[in-house]
């Protein structure tokens, strides 16, 4: 079978957790570690949003689907304290509050770490039996009964627990999982909870939305910037299969792509691929968030006097299929990769990811309608010194368009505002990375309103200290032209020969007996 | 005469925008010394 593999379906899910905010962003924690009577320690609290204003906030309402993106094109810049109304029930999926998401927490706990106060947890697993967890998997939070504020503190105080808060109280703690290695402390199992739970929320409203059945998914691709493992096989993996198993895929296995921000374009094409090849029907590519990167830019934002805005726990999962013949299709030939000996000027880096796999099948830059490179909601960014990271890529894929004679100097800014848009994602490292476009890139490919579209993905592989190089991988979606007929050709000689051998050995069968 | 010669240069790179490799290139041929250069992620 030689089909393009598809977009089938998206799922995009935001966790407020202001809460965490304050106890486990590592610019707070850091914080707290060096100078615990500092002033944006005193006055930080008073900039987190209601869970209200969290939701109403207008990017947010963009990556769960109820907004278009074009929104933000008429939206007078800042956007936070721009009042709308929206919804935490999206299209691609919905924001839940803080007390479900510690829920979420414990029903993705199967080593009995994550504790709730029991009062709490009753409240919650209400809420949660109503939502899209439903029933059965809220029952889990039963076992909490018996289990008091007292309990919860003494947990954290002699055995160094994580400890949970809602509205500043301490509802909650997180167990280290053994007593000496690191990689299973407290702190490093609360990370990859959230990493999960945020993963399954994700999963679980791809497959809703999409009245996809979970029998039907045979791989997982995990794509967030945690890792897993103990003293002995620190990143071991696998938070697909982890995920997986909680969102009821029972049929599917999986692994883990990692690739800093770059991870879910490198685990789209490699699903795309595998799907392509035969070796799976069906594979989701997934990511949950980082609860490190949770008021990652609050110093600025404190000392601007506007909210703390990174404020939320973002996810998404995205299902590649075999061509189904109307799903925009994964162009998994034309494919831009940052190689070891790209180089690093940005010319070199945006030929490599733009303009040569473009080449390559004979395309230039304004044959692809939208680029969708990193797209960080500049609301968070800007304030914090780090300019507009989307309109940065556009001005300087536009530069190379001027390099290479594709496009007149003057026609920069169209070409800005023609084939980019801007960015609404959360702050959460991969998340941002081309992939929250792809819910509305779908809609508009499968409308005819678009053709083709170019996901960028870079990760800054040099944070992990091993290499000074960053990475990037981009690829085309395309909108979908119809299931190709494959047509049979028979060759009467091939025919004939295939009977005589047939009825050569019917005979000798019967001459033996 | 080399427009940076005699000066020591910090470098911090961005990675959504002039790396600090591409930076060091540059100051080098304009008869820099690096004393330090990082590429920063900023996002």
């Amino acid at each position: 079978m030689n089909q393009y593999s598809v977009i089938k379906g998206v799922g995009y899910t935001l966790a407020i957790t202001p809460d965490m905010v304050l106890h486990n962003g590592t610019t707070q924690t850091v914080e707290r570690e060096r100078n615990n009577e500092s002033e944006y320690l005193k006055n930080i609290t008073s900039h987190i949003r209601s869970y209200e204003d969290a939701v109403n906030y207008i990017p947010n309402q963009i990556y769960i689907g109820n907004e278009k993106p074009e929104l933000l094109d008429e939206m007078e810049f800042p956007w936070y304290d721009k009042k709308f109304d929206g919804s935490e029930k999206g299209k691609f999926g919905d924001i839940i509050p803080e007390d479900e998401f510690y829920g979420l927490l414990q029903i993705c706990d199967v080593f009995e770490l994550v504790k709730l106060e029991e009062k709490f947890s009753c409240e919650v697993k209400a809420k949660m039996e109503k939502s899209i967890l439903g029933e059965e998997r809220a029952s889990v939070l039963d076992k909490n009964g018996g289990t008091s504020v007292e309990n919860l503190e003494e947990l954290v105080k002699e055995e160094a627990a994580a400890p949970l808060y809602f509205e500043g109280k301490l509802v909650g703690a997180i167990k280290r999982a053994h007593e000496i290695d690191v990689n299973l402390s407290a702190h490093v199992m609360t990370e990859n909870l959230v990493a999960k739970a945020s993963s399954v929320l994700s999963i679980l409203y791809m497959l809703k939305n999409n009245s996809i059945e979970p029998a039907e998914i045979e791989y997982v691709i995990d794509c967030c910037e945690e890792a897993c493992g103990d003293m002995n096989q620190r990143g071991g993996g696998n938070f697909a299969k982890a995920a997986a198993e909680t969102a009821g895929l029972k049929n599917a296995t999986g692994s883990d792509t990692r690739g800093f921000c770059a991870a879910p374009a490198h685990a789209i094409v490699q699903a795309a691929s595998l799907v392509r090849a035969g070796t799976y029907k069906s594979v989701i590519v997934t990511g949950g968030g980082c609860s490190a990167k949770l008021g990652m830019n609050g110093k600025d934002h404190v000392k601007k006097n506007i909210p703390i805005l990174e404020d939320a726990i973002a996810g998404f999962a995205v299902l590649i299929t075999e061509n189904d013949g109307v799903s925009p299709i994964i162009r998994n030939d034309v494919v831009g990769r940052h190689t070891v000996g790209t180089g690093s000027s940005p010319q070199d880096v945006l030929t490599s990811l733009v303009t040569s796999p473009l080449e390559s099948v004979g395309l230039t830059l304004k044959d692809v309608d939208k680029y969708a490179p990193e797209l960080q909601n500049s609301d968070i960014t800007k304030p914090a010194g780090a300019g507009d990271v989307a309109a940065a890529n556009y001005k300087m894929i536009a530069a190379l368009g001027v390099k290479k004679g594709q496009l007149d100097r003057k026609d920069i800014n169209d070409f800005v505002i023609q084939h980019g848009m801007k960015g609404w994602a959360p702050t959460q490292g991969h998340i941002p990375s081309g992939v929250p476009y792809l819910g509305f890139a779908r809609e508009d490919l499968m409308a005819g309103k678009i053709k083709r579209i170019m996901i960028i993905g870079k990760g800054s592989l040099f944070l992990g200290r091993l290499t000074n190089l960053f990475d990037g991988i981009s690829f085309l979606i395309e909108s979908n032209p119809g299931i190709e007929e494959k047509k049979e050709t028979y060759n009467e000689t091939e025919i004939k020969e295939i009977i005589a051998n047939a009825m050569l050995k019917l005979a000798n069968e019967i001459l033996s007996e | 005469m080399a427009l940076l010669d005699g000066k020591k240069a910090i470098i911090i790179g961005d990675r959504d925008g002039i790396p600090g490799i591409a930076i060091e290139e540059c100051a080098r041929s304009a008869g820099a010394e690096v004393v330090f250069s990082s590429t920063e992620c900023f996002v």
